[in-house]
């Protein structure tokens, strides 16, 4: 299958245009000594219909949330992701397009993007955000580079109770900019202690955490700000309609996972990373900013801007490297909030909340099943204790056409994490109790 | 033929944000009967205002965001010639596979055993990558290139670290992207700047003076930013190389070579690719993208965790961390996964014949479109250029004014998404093309005449440039407002 239009008569006639005889004229400048004298080893190309073919055999060869009733949580959720997201994020006037260098041409993507911008101000309570990073991780290394630029002030400490991928991406990161992210430890799975003195840069919450704990996040923030570092805030953008928002907690940087933001499973990826920061900081924010403007007729329209802190302006002194980022995600995003709105942003909430609840309690009541932090605050996601190791258990229960939650290495890996969308029944929590009963008789 | 091809014209109650059209009361949502009891969040955790979403019905969504769509332009509207970029048409089949719900609803924390398919799929897709750059094995971690170019950087320091070799700078020619000298501050590094030759090349005899034991490594593209080839590449890397230094192969401009040479083979060390550019997938207007690394074997050890292994005697597949001498983790997960299927897509597609007509093609066009515009706009440098060439509208800013943004603007005008401008920095009036290989010979014949229109028309009547464009939803916007007068969020 190919793509290029050219036909024979074209390439003779573009050719005798440049004055050449053939292709290979072309690439005379490539010293012969590097010149690849095969072809490469890769398959000859094939039609659409092989290729449908091949890969939809290896699609099959997965066994999705469309096949298995998901209860999997841990940083990426199956929440209900309504047909008009996609039928808009997906027109291909916003796919096919590339970064608005041309505003004049670009005001749908620009506009979509300050929309996104203002909600994600809205739902965090902060008072800037950007045209999106890559993910939940990567955001988190964006705001403790935001976070450093105190003079002074290098260390990141880091709550044991957040996700423990983003730590690890922290301790690569580091790696170049010259940090190792400090664990506190919590205390029956939220809270703990950090010891912010004169050299912290940041103190770094996840709320709810990784266990889905809600955390006292106002009281570890007021011990960041007492020490004079800045409180980073990792959280979920749809506990929005129902938590107290990072600007309220005094956070001065919120990022979050915006997977949840109307955006497919994906094994992981393309996601969306979000931030959001007080104004003050705003020159120290990574990435693309859209803002509003006017034209040369005084009409408004929407431009890129303080682009004085990037790297195609600022080069080796830009604010990070970003360039590509996770735009169309965004728009997806806006589209979704725009379809919840504030009403179905609360219901969403108090479903998931009811649900979680409800399935722990249904869970609990099987003999050698306990919650693994009794009596802990929670929003989705609650973590459980099992008579087995948990690994063992998720794979029986695969068998039985559930994807029950996500191992955790607690309770010497008898620990199992398990998160509850509004996309979840009654019916379906009642069979993975009942499967979960089985399994473990 | 003229008027900017995207939709200006509309009734005045659709203008504005989604939020002037909400209504106290209106929605979109809905959800089931709820079948659970209701649980309230501890007092001392509630929300207790409403966030200022809009409240607007899906039918106002719907009308508002086709709208904005309307309102932009992308590949499938046009040509989209943007130097450096690769805005090549985007197959409509790697939609199709990307939205098969075995891949896009399979869950990243799911066990390796029931997720075979995504894995022999990025397990695959590594090997392509490594075939086509010739290197030893990749990681498909990283989100974008600038992560992959901060991936190659770490890898570097890790190597050089482990020899007990602790450096300081990193190589980048002049004319680099700016996601170079940023990625290279990320690292931890100093950027050491290589000066340009009169062919708009690296300067060999200045980065043999410049480069020391200090130095960690180079950072180039080849094609380099002007469209040029290196042809002293050898010598280039035996340089670097023999200082201890590596070599970093920034795939920006991958397409120009697919199938007729591999950066393994001229020297480089670690190669980044840009998927959104040579393997076609849609960039998003601004992502997401892709960046996979790759490496020669002696940097394998180095490489991000976790990566996807084949049992050879059981076949296998499994996600796997154990690499102790790693630089961790680049993305929360896999990285891009949906990206890397629709390149995959793209790769098998073609297939070695196809992926070296595609680079053919986008050189073949690249210069036949030069060659159309070369008297109005000539080549900044004499030499062949590849995929995209970079033209100077300095003569004719001499002659008449008129500035390379005002041709680009006046293009517009005339129909087409007009060329990269102003980048690379080291030419004046730069003016970067790059058509690709799907764009059919009438239309680069197309955009020739407007890009000559515009020239003619800068002798005779400059001030339609300076006023264009007209026929677009927004006329030129004030930027130095924007800055100073920031608005970023609605109020």
């Amino acid at each position: 299958m190919r793509f290029a239009p050219h036909t024979d008569d074209d390439v003779r006639e573009m050719l005798a245009r440049i004055g050449l005889d053939g292709l290979d004229e072309l690439f005379e400048q490539i010293p012969p000594s590097v010149r690849l004298d095969r072809p490469l080893d890769l398959p000859e190309g094939v039609s659409e219909m092989e290729i449908l073919a091949d890969m939809r055999g290896l699609a099959a060869a997965n066994r999705s949330a469309d096949d298995l009733v998901c209860f999997a949580g841990a940083g990426a959720y199956d929440h209900y992701v309504p047909s008009v997201v996609w039928a808009l994020a997906g027109r291909s006037e916003f796919y096919t397009s590339y970064t608005p260098y041309q505003p004049e041409l670009s005001q749908g993507v620009l506009q979509a993007l300050f929309e996104y911008q203002s909600m994600i101000c809205e739902l965090t309570g902060l008072e800037v955000s950007n045209a999106s990073l890559y993910d939940g991780a990567t955001a988190l290394a964006e705001a403790v580079n935001l976070a450093r630029s105190a003079p002074g002030r290098d260390r990141v400490l880091v709550s044991e109770a957040v996700d423990p991928r983003y730590v690890e991406t922290l301790w690569t990161y580091g790696r170049g900019a010259g940090y190792e992210p400090e664990v506190f430890p919590v205390r029956d799975g939220r809270g703990g202690d950090p010891q912010v003195e004169g050299d912290v840069a940041a103190v770094i919450v996840q709320h709810p955490n990784r266990y889905g704990i809600l955390e006292p996040a106002r009281e570890l923030f007021g011990t960041a700000h007492a020490g004079g570092a800045r409180a980073i805030q990792v959280f979920d953008p749809l506990s929005l309609g129902v938590l107290v928002p990072p600007g309220a907690l005094r956070a001065d940087v919120a990022v979050a996972e915006g997977q949840v933001l109307g955006n497919h499973l994906n094994f992981g990826g393309p996601y969306l990373g979000v931030i959001a920061t007080r104004l003050d900081d705003v020159r120290r924010m990574p990435g693309r900013i859209v803002g509003e403007t006017v034209d040369v007729d005084g009409k408004i329209g929407y431009v890129l801007t303080l682009q004085a802190r990037e790297q195609h302006i600022r080069r080796e002194k830009a604010t990070s490297n970003i360039c590509t980022n996770q735009t169309l995600m965004a728009i997806a995003a806006t589209v979704y909030l725009s379809w919840l709105g504030p009403g179905g942003l609360a219901e969403l909430g108090r479903r998931c909340v009811a649900k979680a609840a409800y399935t722990a309690e249904r869970l609990t009541e099987i003999p050698g099943v306990e919650p693994l932090f009794p009596g802990a605050p929670s929003f989705k996601e609650f973590a459980l204790r099992l008579p087995r190791p948990a690994d063992e258990v998720r794979d029986e229960l695969i068998e039985r056409g559930f994807l029950a939650g996500v191992p955790l290495p607690d309770a010497n890996g008898h620990a199992l994490l398990v998160a509850v969308t509004e996309r979840r029944t009654k019916a379906e929590i009642d069979a993975l109790a009942g499967a979960m009963r089985e399994a473990l008789a | 033929m003229t008027g900017a091809p995207v939709r200006t014209q509309g009734p005045d109650i659709q203008s504005g944000t989604i939020k002037d059209r909400s209504r106290a009361g209106r929605r979109a949502y809905s959800f089931p009967a709820p079948d659970v009891p209701g649980v309230s969040v501890p007092e001392e955790f509630a929300r207790r205002d409403r966030p200022a979403l809009p409240e607007v019905a899906e039918r106002d969504i719907v009308a508002h965001y086709t709208r904005l769509a309307q309102m932009n332009y992308g590949v499938d509207t046009g040509v989209y010639p943007l130097g450096s970029c690769s805005m090549k048409y985007n197959p409509k089949v790697a939609e199709t596979v990307a939205g098969l719900p075995g891949f896009q609803r399979a869950h990243p924390q799911q066990p390796d055993h029931t997720v075979q398919g995504a894995l022999e799929l990025l397990w695959r897709l590594e090997r392509a990558m490594c075939e086509i750059t010739g290197m030893a094995r990749a990681t498909l971690q990283p989100p974008a290139g600038a992560c992959g170019e901060l991936t190659g950087l770490l890898l570097m320091r890790a190597h050089h670290t482990k020899q007990g070799s602790a450096r300081a700078r990193i190589a980048i020619p002049d004319s680099s992207h700016g996601t170079n000298p940023a990625s290279v501050r990320l690292a931890g590094y100093e950027a050491l700047h290589i000066p340009s030759d009169a062919r708009g090349l690296v300067d060999v005899s200045a980065l043999e003076k410049l480069v020391d034991e200090d130095v960690a490594g180079l950072m180039l593209t080849n094609p380099n930013t002007l469209g040029l080839f290196e042809e002293d590449i050898e010598k280039i890397t035996n340089v670097v190389h023999n200082v201890g230094g590596l070599v970093y192969y920034d795939g920006a401009n991958l397409n120009a070579i697919l199938g007729r040479c591999r950066p393994g083979d001229m020297g480089f060390d670690i190669v980044h690719i840009n998927t959104h550019k040579t393997f076609a997938t849609p960039h998003g207007g601004g992502g997401p993208g892709a960046g996979p690394v790759g490496v020669t074997e002696e940097l394998v050890r180095y490489l991000p965790v976790p990566s996807v292994e084949r049992d050879e005697a059981t076949g296998e597949f499994r996600l796997a961390s154990d690499r102790p001498d790693s630089i961790g983790r680049m993305h929360g997960f896999h990285g891009n996964f949906g990206v890397l299927v629709r390149a995959y897509a793209y790769v098998f597609l073609h297939g070695s014949d196809g992926l070296q007509e595609v680079g053919e093609r986008a050189v073949l066009n690249a210069n036949y479109l030069a060659e159309l515009v070369k008297e109005a706009f000539p080549l900044a440098y004499s030499g062949r250029p590849m995929h995209e060439f970079v033209a100077t509208a300095r003569p004719l800013r001499e002659r008449t004014g008129v500035r390379a943004m005002d041709v680009a603007k006046r293009v517009i005008d005339l129909g087409f998404h007009p060329s990269t401008v102003y980048f690379p920095l080291v030419v004046e009036e730069s003016m970067m093309v790059e058509p690709t290989e799907t764009e059919t010979m009438e239309t680069l014949d197309g955009l020739a005449a407007a890009m000559l229109q515009a020239a003619e028309e800068a002798k005779t009547d400059p001030e339609i440039l300076h006023r264009a464009p007209v026929t677009t939803p927004v006329r030129r916007l004030d930027e130095a407002r924007a800055a100073r007068h920031l608005k970023l969020r609605w109020s």
